[in-house]
């Protein structure tokens, strides 16, 4: 009796290389591709419009492609874990496949879901292909911990197997004689919702600047390779070296004031949502290499972006508590001001320094900024200028960046706060010098911020500084207009730094003067230097209240101490 | 008075090995077979005392509970000459603040035995005045050390003058044999200091008092004058004068160990007075293993008073972004440099500049490059030149720029090879 399959995306929004997949369809008799609505989307309800609507967009997208194949795409209302049940017994399923997802949150889901499963009578195939390597394998040859520094986790994935190799995409050969039964009414049943029908308002909404799906993806994974093959054959006009280099994903180089703006061969939020799959984008980018460079080995720089993606999939895997700072093993205890107000004016691009109001501005318009601006963001929240906290600012991305998902987001937000993976932190981003040097011209900023196009660029990144007859022409007076800088920046610079230096001192038990030295080395497997480091401690046997790890405490004070008042 | 009464309970077995361990080394043997009757609450208060002093305050506070003798030994004056105050509010930290009870209890019983205090505030006004409240209240203290800490915002300064004014006063009446004093970010002023002075001045040693905008020049030399035992001085660029190093530099004055300085811009193209020469040869005669540590905060066009004579300075550090010109300065007037870090310069490779600090710096053990270019070729160079004595080497990869010579890939091989340890580049997530 062929088994009637049901393949289960969550991510992995795609057909090609989808092993869990064609695991579906071989030797099936029937076969229904599902994807569930529910409110824990990406671990939250957090999620605004420009992400609902790529969503959606991958959603129409796969249902088109399966049409192609005589299938449909069935969109579920509800939780899986509600659900599942009642679809096992209605359509008689005797197959559930689904891709791998490392996410703690996702693991502890789908065992649930297995459980419901197996007392159903249904086996369950899942296979590994968000990543490109299994993680649990990368963990293990670290010694049970994942690698906290990059270069270890480089190291270690060196040691490894390559990927494996993308499958092909499903096909009417694949497809077999498995069908999709699908009835009359499956568009009011099962049909991909609208913006509307989820309560959005569309009025006036711009069209999308990143289109979701498969087939947009595809087409951009060729066009971001052919401009590859462009840069790298001007350069060999010039120099050997450079060519090697240019091919490298260090955008740092090529960082100008069109880097900055959305590009048609940008591929972050289509690997988020597994629109590409990271294994194709790998195997692309090795095959354009050894042809360009006669089939030499390539560099890991090579696959920066998908590793730094990998990277940080490692170090959450295991880690439920990898999105806050409370109870979590890798994450140091900053003293974070709580400033509601501060807060509201970096998401709402009110802070009075248009570099930063920019990129954020761009990031709500559009769902997506370059990482170097990102840097200058979270930065200027964090370490640099305002000291809140990390988990708001990764809240803020979550809701709005279109790649950033539940690892990755947050293992940058510690990242570039310096609350983890032993960063040093003197380097802080000048919220006017920074953008500067990025984009002398200020183009970036008139065109996300069109009430400073007046300006001419010597002030367009300073504004307040300049005369009032410059602002009285730019028909925008700084303070009514626009607002005033919301902070000093070279005292709160100073401030912070001070800050930062006393809590890694206090961590890293240095005497020394130096800043540099404050922070740890780690020792050469990543897992941190000194014995006594431990970012989710701080030091015993001092009359300290924030010892302990109380994180599930909702007493400010600690509990106990009640304890001792009886007087 | 409501008292709850606990049973006895059998410690765990690690704090009896450990007593028992005790016990042998102390002058009265106990025979092995009473060891397991022993009777806990006859534990001698020594003993007590010495075993509390590892527990934190938490695990100590559930051993005071066990049994009047343990809650004695817990009351002991050395085991509270030690206190961080932590006062944080709900509404602007995530951080727990200590007990208003066990703070009351404090002052009550244990203000005379404090010597060591900090207090630690966020960033409420609510917080930085419910610490001059307790300052007030130290009337039987002699501190030894006192330290206000803001971490986040500077509430102190958001608090009445006098009242903090008053609370510090409290502290530097009672105490007289005030040794450190960390009073950063705070409104203390000239008068305070001078009754700081007529209490302390034998015995203070550290003063940390960066950004403190109601002192004089006048008032922190007061301080120099008097307090011959200073060795360690924090403070910002507008206090310090010709005449604070000669008095820092004075016979009667002990070595100075560390002088650690902040220079800060209020405002773009802010004019900043310039110290002699011959000052800071003074201070390098009369403390010759004198460490001075340079925070700079200024716009690139403000750098025009520094570095252009010799300057004893140690450890430099360039918070914004610094000139090209200014770091070539820097190469030629500052032999003693151990530690240069640079969050930004800017697009112009510092091949030169590098080279030279490495030739002219004979000292320099740490190097901190952000926002900066450098030619692969040059940095090469430079890391041959100063070879294992840089123990601190933090480059951002994007600082790196590949040449002729080598490239991203090589480079790390190189300069691990004149390092002898295995180097590379600091990394941004890239995604």
């Amino acid at each position: 009796m062929a088994p009637n399959s049901i393949h289960w995306f969550r991510k992995g929004l795609r057909l090609h290389d989808n092993p869990a997949l064609r695991e579906a369809v071989r030797g099936a008799g029937t076969v229904r591709c599902v994807y569930f609505l529910d409110p824990w989307f990406a671990g939250s309800s957090n999620v605004g419009v420009n992400r609902w609507r790529f969503l959606l967009q991958c959603l129409e997208d796969l249902d088109a492609n399966l049409r192609k194949l005589n299938s449909r795409l069935f969109v579920i209302r509800g939780q899986p874990a509600n659900v599942f049940p009642r679809l096992f017994k209605e359509w008689k399923i005797s197959r559930l496949t689904f891709e791998y997802d490392s996410e703690p949150f996702g693991k502890e889901r789908d065992a649930a879901i297995k459980k419901l499963a197996m007392e159903a009578g249904v086996e369950v195939i899942v296979k590994i292909s968000h990543t490109l390597y299994d993680l649990d394998k990368i963990i293990e040859l670290n010694g049970g911990q994942p690698p906290l520094t990059y270069k270890r986790f480089q190291t270690l994935i060196s040691r490894l197997d390559p990927p494996e190799m993308p499958v092909e995409p499903l096909s009417d050969t694949l497809m077999g004689c498995c069908v999709t039964p699908v009835s009359e009414d499956h568009g009011e049943k099962y049909g991909v919702p609208s913006l509307e029908e989820l309560g959005f308002d569309t009025e006036g909404l711009p069209t999308a600047v990143w289109p979701g799906g498969e087939t947009e993806a595809l087409t951009r994974i060729e066009r971001h390779l052919e401009r590859k093959v462009k840069q790298s054959a001007n350069f060999q006009r010039t120099n050997k070296r450079f060519q090697l280099y240019e091919i490298h994903l260090n955008l740092f180089l090529e960082m100008n004031a069109n880097s900055l703006l959305a590009s048609p061969t940008g591929l972050s939020p289509y690997l988020r949502f597994g629109c590409l799959s990271c294994r194709l984008f790998y195997f692309k980018l090795t095959d354009l290499y050894r042809k360009v460079k006669k089939n030499s080995s390539p560099p890991l720089s090579l696959y920066g972006q998908l590793l730094w993606r990998e990277f940080f999939y490692t170090a959450a895997t295991n880690n439920p508590r990898f999105d806050k700072m409370e109870g979590n093993p890798i994450c140091v205890r900053i003293p974070w001001d709580k400033n509601p107000e501060a807060l509201a004016k970096w998401a709402e691009a009110r802070t009075g320094f248009p570099w930063i109001d920019a990129i954020m501005s761009q990031l709500r318009q559009e769902g997506w900024i370059h990482h170097l601006a990102r840097h200058a963001v979270a930065c200027f929240l964090t370490r640099g200028d305002l000291w809140i906290s990390w988990e708001e600012g990764m809240k803020v991305f979550e809701e709005l960046l279109l790649d950033a998902d539940w690892s990755v987001n947050a293992g940058s937000w510690m990242w570039l706060s310096c609350s983890s993976f032993f960063q040093q932190f003197f380097h802080c981003y000048c919220p006017v010098g920074f953008g500067r040097r990025t984009d002398p011209n200020g183009d970036f900023i008139r065109r996300y911020l069109p009430i400073l196009r007046g300006f001419p660029a010597k002030f367009i990144y300073d504004p307040w500084n300049a005369p009032e007859s410059v602002q009285a022409a730019a028909k925008c007076i700084i303070g009514v207009h626009y607002p005033k800088p919301m902070v000093h920046h070279a005292e709160a610079s100073r401030l912070n730094i001070e800050r930062m230096k006393q809590i890694y001192q206090q961590l890293s038990r240095y005497r020394g003067l130096g800043l540099l030295a404050s922070v740890p080395s780690t020792n050469g497997n990543g897992n941190g230097g000194m014995m006594s480091y431990s970012p989710g401690e701080q030091q015993p046997g001092t009359n300290n209240n924030n010892n302990n790890n109380n994180s599930h405490c909702k007493s400010r004070f600690n509990p106990a101490e009640a304890i001792f008042f009886f007087s | 008075m409501k008292r709850v009464f606990i049973q006895h309970k059998s410690p765990p077995p690690d704090a009896r090995k450990k007593v028992r361990r005790e016990l042998s080394e102390a002058s009265e043997v106990v025979p092995a077979s009473d060891v397991s009757e022993y009777d806990w609450s006859r534990l001698p208060q020594e003993l007590l005392l010495h075993i509390f002093q590892y527990l934190p305050l938490l695990d100590r506070a559930y051993a005071s509970q066990v049994c009047r003798g343990w809650n004695q030994a817990f009351h002991m004056p050395e085991l509270w000459r030690c206190f961080e105050f932590e006062l944080n509010q709900p509404a602007s930290s995530y951080l727990k603040a200590t007990h208003p009870d066990l703070i009351k209890q404090i002052i009550k019983r244990h203000s005379n035995h404090l010597q060591y205090v900090s207090f630690k505030v966020d960033s409420s006004t609510e917080s930085a005045e419910a610490a001059c409240d307790i300052l007030s209240q130290l009337v039987n203290c002699s501190l030894k050390t006192l330290g206000l800490i803001s971490t986040a915002r500077p509430s102190f300064m958001e608090v009445p003058k006098s009242h903090f004014i008053s609370a510090l006063t409290v502290v530097f009446v009672n105490s007289k044999s005030l040794s450190s004093l960390k009073i950063d970010d705070t409104p203390v002023d000239d008068p305070s200091l001078k009754v700081l002075v007529a209490n302390n001045s034998d015995t203070l040693k550290l003063l940390k008092m960066s950004s403190c905008p109601h002192v004089s020049p006048a008032g922190i030399l007061c301080v120099a004058d008097q307090c011959h035992g200073l060795r360690e001085l924090a403070l910002n660029y507008h206090l310090l004068s010709d005449e604070l190093l000669l008095a820092l530099s004075s016979e009667k004055h002990v070595h100075l160990e560390h002088l650690r300085i902040d220079v800060v811009s209020e405002n773009p193209g802010q004019h900043f007075h310039t110290i002699k020469k011959s000052s800071w040869d003074a201070m390098v005669r009369h403390s010759p293993k004198f460490n001075l540590v340079m925070y700079f905060f200024l716009y690139e066009d403000e750098f025009g008073p520094f570095f252009n004579e010799e300057i004893p300075v140690t450890h430099l550090y360039f918070g914004r972004s610094v000139s090209k010109e200014v770091l070539g300065r820097v190469g030629l007037h500052c032999p003693r440099l151990v530690e240069l870090v640079v969050c930004a310069n800017g697009l112009r490779p510092l091949d030169e500049e590098l080279i030279r600090i490495a030739k002219h710096c004979t000292q320099l053990s740490a190097i901190g490059l952000g926002e900066c270019e450098v030619s692969c070729s040059a940095f090469v160079e430079f890391v041959k030149m100063c070879g294992r004595r840089l123990s601190q080497l933090s480059i951002m990869e994007e600082v790196l720029i590949p040449d002729h010579k080598y490239s991203l890939d090589e480079i790390h091989w190189e300069v691990s090879k004149h390092l002898g340890r295995v180097w590379f580049p600091d990394m941004m997530p890239t995604w």
